[in-house]
C-alpha cells in the first residue's frame, strides 16, 4: 500500500519537478560553473580560472557598495511596505467606528474606494511607474518640485535623483508606492478570514484599536505577513530593484555609485563590459544573499501557529 | 486563516505549501538573474558550416563576391531607421540578381546575435549599435571579427581609380583599428560633437559665439541677467560633458594630452591643461551659470529645457537635431560650434572640434559570406547611398563629401561648416569606445558629474579620476589599447 502511495505522488510530481530542474536548477548549476571560467559572453571559447573571479569580487569596491545597497533594500523595503500595508488593511477592514445598525467590525468610511486606489499602482508595469517618477523627480519642471514651489517653498528644491544622499531613498519610495497596494489586498483577504466573534469579544472587553491590532489581527495574520515579507525582500533584491535603478537613476547606478544594486551590477558586467563569467560570480553572491535572507526571515518569524 | 495546513508539525521549519511558495518566489529572481546568462553559452561548437566559395574578381566585382551565395545583413533599428539600409540592399540585389539577401532590423542586437556568435553561425554584416551593442574589444580580442582591409583597398564604387580608403573622412579608418593594422570596424555615420546653441537666442543677446573663456563668462552673465542660464547638460548622464570638454583640453594643451589620457598613462589627468579646463567648467557652476536642477535631468529633459530657451549652450552630438526635433522651435536656428578655449595662448586654434564615426558595422570572422557583407558596405559607401542617408536621417556619413545638391537642415549645415573650419584640427578621443565603464560611470558620473553638481572641487575631481584611470590601467580583466 505504501509503495503504491509513493508511485502515485511521484506520478504527479515528475513533470513539475522535471521542469523545475530543467529551467531553474540546471541554469543555477551552469551559472556556478561559469563563475569559475573567464567566459566573455561573446564567444564560445573560455577556460577555467579557478577562484580568480571570487578573489576579484572580494577586492571590488563597487561590488561591496552594491551589496550594501541591496541589503538596505532587502531590510528597509519590506519593513516600510508591510507596515504601511498592514496599517492600511487594518483601517480598511477593521479600524472603522461602529455605526448604528451596521456590522460589528467594518472599515473606515469610504474603505472600498481606498481599496481600489491602493491597488491601482499594481496594474501599472514597474517600467512605467519608474518612468513616471523619473518625470516627477525632474528638479527643473517635475511635479514634486513644482508643488514645493507652488506652496511657497522655493528655497527647498532638492535634486532628488541627482543628489547622492537622496537618490537611494527616492528610488525606494517608488518601490513602496508601487507595491504597497498588493499587500493591502493580500492582508485584507487574510483579515477577512479572521472570525468576527474574536473581535466582538475583544471589543466587549474594552480593547481599543491598537490593542485589537496587536493582540488579534497581527498574530492571526502572521503566516501571511511572513510570506509577504519573503516575497517583498526578494522583489527588493531582484527584478523590481533592477528596473527602477536602471530606468530612473543617474548613470545608471549613480550619482557616484549611490544607487547601484547587485542585479544592476550583474547586468552591467554581463552586457556592457562583456565579462559574463564575472557577472555570474556576482550572481552566485546574490543567490547566497537571497537564500540567507529567506532563511533568516523564516527563522526569526517562527512562532506557534494558532488553529481556528 | 482556516487555510493553514493541519499536517504542519510545528517544529520542522518549512511546510510543504510554504516551501513551494518560497521556491517559486526564489525562482522569480533567480531565473532572470542567472539563467539568462547561461542560456546563451555552452552549446558552442565550430560547426559553422561551409564558407561560400569565392567568386570571380572583375572590375564590377572587385572583392570577388560569389554571385549565387546568400547574404545576411542585420541592422540596428535605431534613430537612423532602416530605410537607408533597405535602399542599399536593393542595389546589392540588383547587382547580384541570383543572390538571396536576408535583411533584418532589430533593436536587440545582443540578444539576437550573441547566441549566434556562440554557435559560430553569425550573419555576414552587422550594424553593432544601440543600447545592446556587443563589446567591440571583446569581439576583437576573441577573433570574432573579419579584417576589413580588403574592402578599404578595393576600388571605390563611384571611381575605380580611387580606393575606398581614400574616399573616407579623416579618422574613420583609425577608429576601426584596435591593435596594429587590421581594421575591424567600419563606422558609417559621422558625428560632430560640440557646443550646440540657438543662433536666434545668441542674436537676441547681441552676442557672437565666444572664442575665449572670458567672453564665455561675459555671455553667460548677460544671459543670466535676462533670466536665462548659460549652460545645461545631461546631468544624469554627465558623460555628455566630454563632448565639449575633451576638445577644449586638446585645444588648450595639445592633442598629446588626450592621447595620453586614452593610453591611461600615469598622471595623464594631472596635466595643467586638464586642470585649467576643469576649473573653467567649475567656474560656470560656481557662478550660477548652469541651469538650476541640471544634475537631476536626463538627456531628453536637458535638451527640452535648452530647446525651450531656459539655457543657452548644451554639449551634445549631431544626433540632437533629430532626437529633439519635436521640441526645437522652427525659428530656433540650431547651430554648433567648436568649444570655447581659454585664450590665444592655447596650443591649437579655435575651431578644434571632436568628430568621429558612429554606427559601427562589422563583418564576423565566421560569416558564411563575409565578402558579400563587405560588398554591401562598399555599396553603402558610394556617393549616391551616402546622399540618400544624409537626406533621410540628417546625419553625415563616413564618405567624405556627399552633401552637394541636397538641402541641409540648419544643424547639419552648421556641422559641415564647423568641420570645414576645423580642417585638420579634428580630435578623436578613443576612451569612450576603449574603456566604456571608465568613461561613463567613473570619469562621467563619479568625476565630472559630481564636480558639476558642486560636490567636488576640480582638484578633487582630477585626483579621483586619476585614481580610476590608474585602476583601469592595472585591471587585467580589461583589454588595454594604445594610440599607434
Amino acid at each position: 500500500m505504501q509503495h503504491g502511495k509513493y508511485r502515485f505522488i511521484v506520478g504527479f510530481l515528475a513533470l513539475p519537478l522535471g521542469l523545475y530542474a530543467l529551467f531553474v536548477v540546471w541554469p543555477f548549476i551552469q551559472s556556478i560553473y561559469y563563475s569559475f571560467t573567464d567566459w566573455t559572453g561573446l564567444s564560445p571559447e573560455f577556460k577555467m580560472v579557478g577562484l580568480d573571479n571570487y578573489r576579484r569580487m572580494l577586492d571590488d569596491e563597487i561590488f561591496w557598495k552594491s551589496l550594501q545597497h541591496s541589503l538596505i533594500f532587502a531590510v528597509v523595503l519590506p519593513l516600510v511596505t508591510i507596515s504601511l500595508a498592514l496599517f492600511f488593511a487594518f483601517m480598511i477592514n477593521v479600524g472603522g467606528r461602529r455605526r448604528r445598525g451596521g456590522p460589528v467590525i467594518s472599515g473606515v468610511r469610504g474603505s472600498s474606494f481606498y481599496k481600489i486606489v491602493y491597488f491601482f499602482p499594481q496594474v501599472l508595469s514597474i517600467a512605467i511607474v519608474a518612468l513616471l517618477f523619473a518625470f516627477a523627480y525632474n528638479p527643473d519642471s517635475g511635479a514634486i518640485n513644482s508643488i514645493l514651489r507652488g506652496i511657497g517653498l522655493d528655497s527647498i528644491q532638492p535634486l532628488w535623483l541627482g543628489d547622492p544622499d537622496l537618490a537611494l531613498w527616492a528610488v525606494m519610495a517608488v518601490l513602496v508606492w508601487s507595491t504597497v497596494g498588493f499587500f493591502v489586498v493580500l492582508f485584507s483577504a487574510g483579515m477577512a478570514s479572521i472570525p468576527a466573534d474574536l473581535y466582538e469579544a475583544a471589543l466587549l472587553d474594552g480593547a481599543n484599536r491598537s490593542t485589537t491590532f496587536f493582540r488579534i489581527t497581527l498574530p492571526l495574520l502572521w503566516d501571511t505577513v511572513q510570506s509577504g515579507w519573503v516575497y517583498m525582500g526578494i522583489l527588493a533584491l531582484g527584478a523590481e530593484s533592477f528596473a527602477v535603478v536602471q530606468i530612473m537613476t543617474t548613470g545608471p547606478g549613480g550619482p557616484d555609485y549611490s544607487t547601484t544594486v547587485m542585479v544592476l551590477y550583474v547586468y552591467q558586467k554581463a552586457f556592457r563590459d562583456g565579462q559574463a563569467a564575472y557577472a555570474t560570480t556576482i550572481g552566485v553572491a546574490l543567490l547566497v544573499v537571497t537564500l540567507a535572507f529567506a532563511a533568516l526571515v523564516m527563522r526569526l518569524g517562527r512562532r506557534e501557529r494558532l488553529e481556528f | 486563516m482556516g487555510s493553514t495546513s493541519a499536517e504542519y508539525d510545528g517544529t520542522g521549519g518549512v511546510g510543504r505549501r510554504d516551501l513551494i511558495k518560497r521556491s517559486a518566489a526564489l525562482g522569480l529572481i533567480s531565473v532572470p538573474t542567472m539563467s539568462f546568462l547561461s542560456a546563451c553559452a555552452s552549446s558552442g561548437g565550430d560547426d559553422g558550416g561551409e564558407k561560400a566559395k569565392a567568386g570571380k574578381k572583375t572590375a564590377k566585382n572587385p572583392l570577388g563576391v560569389n554571385e549565387t551565395a546568400g547574404m545576411e545583413f542585420v541592422l540596428f533599428d535605431g534613430g537612423f531607421g532602416k530605410e537607408y539600409a533597405q535602399d542599399a540592399v536593393k542595389i546589392y540585389e540588383k547587382n547580384f540578381p541570383e543572390a538571396k539577401v536576408k535583411f533584418s532590423a532589430t533593436q536587440k542586437i545582443q540578444s539576437t546575435l550573441q547566441p549566434r556568435f556562440n554557435q559560430g553561425t553569425p550573419p555576414d554584416l552587422i550594424d553593432n549599435s544601440g543600447a545592446e551593442q556587443m563589446d567591440m574589444g571583446v569581439l576583437v580580442g576573441k577573433n570574432q571579427l573579419a579584417d576589413l582591409t580588403p574592402l578599404l583597398d578595393a576600388p571605390s564604387y563611384d571611381d575605380p581609380a580611387k580606393k575606398v580608403r581614400d574616399t573616407l573622412r579623416p579618422g574613420i579608418v583609425e577608429m576601426g583599428q584596435f591593435d596594429g593594422d587590421p581594421v575591424w570596424i567600419m563606422y558609417y555615420a559621422y558625428t560632430v560633437y560640440g557646443v550646440w546653441y540657438s543662433q536666434k537666442a545668441l542674436d537676441s543677446l547681441d552676442e557672437q559665439y565666444p572664442e575665449t573663456w572670458d567672453q564665455m563668462l561675459a555671455v553667460c552673465e548677460k544671459a543670466k541677467k535676462k533670466g536665462m542660464a548659460g549652460w545645461t547638460y545631461a546631468g544624469k548622464y554627465p558623460y555628455y560633458l566630454p563632448f565639449s570638454l575633451y576638445p577644449m583640453i586638446a585645444k588648450v594643451g595639445g592633442r598629446e594630452v588626450l592621447d595620453s589620457i586614452d593610453n591611461l598613462e600615469p598622471n595623464a589627468w594631472k596635466h595643467p591643461a586638464v586642470k585649467t579646463c576643469f576649473e573653467a567648467y567649475y567656474e560656470l557652476q560656481q557662478k550660477g551659470y548652469v541651469l538650476k536642477g541640471t544634475p537631476g535631468l536626463d538627456h531628453i529633459q536637458s535638451q527640452t529645457a535648452w530647446a525651450q530657451g531656459k539655457a543657452l549652450f548644451i554639449p551634445n552630438g549631431s544626433w540632437v537635431e533629430n532626437e529633439s526635433a519635436n521640441v526645437i522651435p522652427k525659428d530656433f536656428d540650431l547651430a554648433v560650434s567648436a568649444p570655447t578655449g581659454i585664450d590665444s595662448s592655447d596650443k591649437m586654434p579655435f575651431g578644434t572640434i571632436w568628430a568621429s564615426g558612429g554606427e559601427p558595422f562589422v563583418v564576423p570572422a565566421k560569416a558564411k559570406n563575409g565578402t558579400g557583407g563587405m560588398e554591401q558596405l562598399r555599396i553603402m559607401l558610394s556617393e549616391a547611398s551616402s546622399k540618400n542617408f544624409t537626406s533621410k536621417v540628417k546625419s553625415l556619413t563616413a564618405y567624405n563629401g556627399g552633401t552637394d545638391g541636397i538641402t541641409l537642415t540648419p544643424g547639419l549645415k552648421s556641422g559641415v561648416a564647423a568641420l570645414d573650419k576645423a580642417g585638420e584640427n579634428v580630435v578623436n578621443p578613443r576612451i569612450q569606445d576603449w574603456y566604456v565603464q571608465l568613461q561613463k560611470e567613473q570619469i562621467g558620473v563619479s568625476g565630472l558629474g559630481e564636480m558639476m553638481a558642486g560636490r567636488l572641487t576640480p582638484a578633487e575631481a582630477i585626483k579621483k579620476i586619476q585614481g580610476f584611470a590608474d585602476a583601469a590601467a592595472k585591471d587585467t580583466s580589461i583589454k588595454h589599447y594604445k594610440h599607434q
